[in-house]
């Protein structure tokens, strides 16, 4: 569904991301791991078209992404740190996303407004919301369209235990109804039961993609943490 | 783009530098009609004041707006637009705004006291600076990544516009004395769109017979018909310019 070739970023003297190539496909759920400054980040803003790589291309659908734009119809995207402009209500900014999208989306999928308690905070004002709060804000525009395409990255860094869990049910859900989900997250406890496969990167290189189950064997490891561990410790 | 510039009004509207940069214009155009018996000499004061605010206040909130709203672009980037949509929808948003506070704050008192073609000319040209000094701004915001670096760009660009380059014309004009320069001023005005409103405006007022035969040149070439539709394009091709820079550069920007 989305396949990337050869892409490689430079920031000035920083290599970004360096000749990587991956290929996802639907129903996987994929995890992005590696160290800080590793070009995760740069990864999902290229796919995205936030970043606009040096070389290589990148396609989703078949269709090369550059000049294209319509394609971001089939993803929800959650930053890492969401900001909306501070003078909005949370039901102004999502009234906002739907004008913006509404187009093809009648039917809106509002599970995770209900559930985050969203809908009776609709009146508040983003800047007076707290860093859970926006990210519950951000995950619920993320879901808000029924995308094909789930792209989060840390998704669960500054939310509370129960807002936590309901994420990660919903994750499940849509990756159950057949979604391609990527997910970076850095407290790999998180991603056990929830993804399929993994990218490790480091240093923007593409170090593997493996299927959890591949990983496992290879590494001798049943929990993720224990198996990235070894498999960074043997680097 | 409609809902776009729809969404960036709604929120600068609710924004107090805005109310308050409104009301202080207001504020100091209805003192200055009161103070001046004669609204003529009214209009000359405030025609300082406002060459002066106008600039400063388009530069300053509208760079700093688009780097607050980088998190908000980028957010905008991820769906479905083009980028072109977004960055014009924001350079409409904020056009409108600067514009709309200038014609509240500025044109009722106009309107109230001198509705006068200079009275009318200063209007127009107050919100062509509104809108040419959005556009530098966004320019300047979008060059440069660092905050503190844009606001420190935009800074200079208005002491350069609004100060430096008065300076520089007079010392250029004291060095070369000698020659004849009076035509060539007429052309280094184009590249200052503070002085080329300055002096649509006095040219209006028919005090260029106090300045001399440089002003006579000037009424020449600005009080007809010909030089009047001249400096209004080259007032529209400092926000096209600027406008169409940033966006090209917008477009392949990293986020």
């Amino acid at each position: 569904m989305i396949i990337a070739s050869n892409v490689s970023k430079r920031f000035g003297k920083l290599t970004a991301l360096d000749d990587v190539s991956v290929t996802c496909n639907r129903g996987e759920c994929i995890a992005l791991i590696g160290p800080n400054g590793c070009g995760k980040t740069t990864l999902i803003k290229s796919i995205l078209g936030m970043v606009v790589s040096d070389s290589g291309f990148i396609t989703f659908n078949g269709k090369n992404i550059k000049h294209n734009w319509q394609y971001r119809e089939n993803i929800g995207y959650m930053p890492q740190i969401g900001r909306y402009p501070d003078n909005m209500t949370i039901g102004q900014v999502l009234d906002m996303m739907k004008d913006i999208r509404g187009k093809k989306h009648t039917v809106t999928d509002d599970e995770l407004i209900s559930r985050f308690g969203l809908s009776d905070i609709l009146s508040k004002r983003m800047r007076t919301l707290s860093g859970g709060t926006r990210q519950k804000v951000s995950a619920a525009l993320a879901f808000l369209f029924d995308p094909d395409v789930l792209i989060l990255d840390e998704p669960t860094a500054g939310l509370d235990p129960v807002s936590s869990e309901i994420l990660k049910e919903k994750i499940t859900a849509e990756k159950n109804k057949g979604k391609l989900v990527l997910i970076t997250s850095h407290i790999l406890s998180e991603l056990d039961d929830l993804v399929t496969q993994v990218i490790y990167m480091q240093e923007g290189k593409c170090c593997f993609h493996k299927s959890i189950a591949a990983l496992r064997d290879d590494t001798g490891e049943q929990k993720l943490s224990k198996a990235i561990a070894n498999v960074m410790l043997q680097k | 783009m409609k809902k776009i510039i729809k969404y960036v009004i709604i929120d600068i509207l609710r924004n107090k530098i805005m109310l308050a940069y409104t009301a202080f214009l207001l504020l100091i155009s209805l003192s200055i009609f009161n103070l001046e018996d004669n609204s003529t000499k009214g209009l000359l004061s405030l025609l300082n004041i406002i060459l002066i605010i106008v600039p400063l206040v388009s530069l300053l909130f509208s760079a700093i707006y688009v780097y607050n709203s980088s998190e908000f672009l980028e957010l905008l980037v991820s769906q479905p637009l083009k980028r072109k949509t977004i960055w014009l929808s924001l350079f409409a948003g904020l056009a409108t705004s600067m514009a709309f506070a200038f014609l509240i704050g500025t044109g009722i008192p106009i309107l109230l006291y001198e509705a006068t073609p200079t009275g009318f000319m200063m209007l127009g040209t107050g919100l062509l600076l509104s809108v040419i000094f959005v556009a530098i701004a966004m320019l300047a915001a979008v060059m440069a990544r660092d905050k503190a670096k844009g606001i420190g760009v935009v800074i200079l660009l208005w002491l350069y516009f609004a100060i430096i380059f008065d300076g520089l014309v007079l010392f250029i004009l004291f060095q070369f004395a000698d020659y004849p320069l009076e035509k060539m001023m007429v052309a280094i005005t184009a590249f200052n769109p503070i002085d080329l409103s300055r002096i649509l405006i006095l040219l209006k007022m028919d005090v260029s017979a106090l300045m001399g035969y440089t002003g006579a040149i000037f009424n020449n070439f600005f009080g007809t018909q010909l030089g009047l539709i001249i400096s209004v394009t080259v007032l529209f091709t400092w926000i096209v310019i600027p406008a169409w820079l940033s966006l090209r550069k917008f477009k392949h920007k990293d986020l």
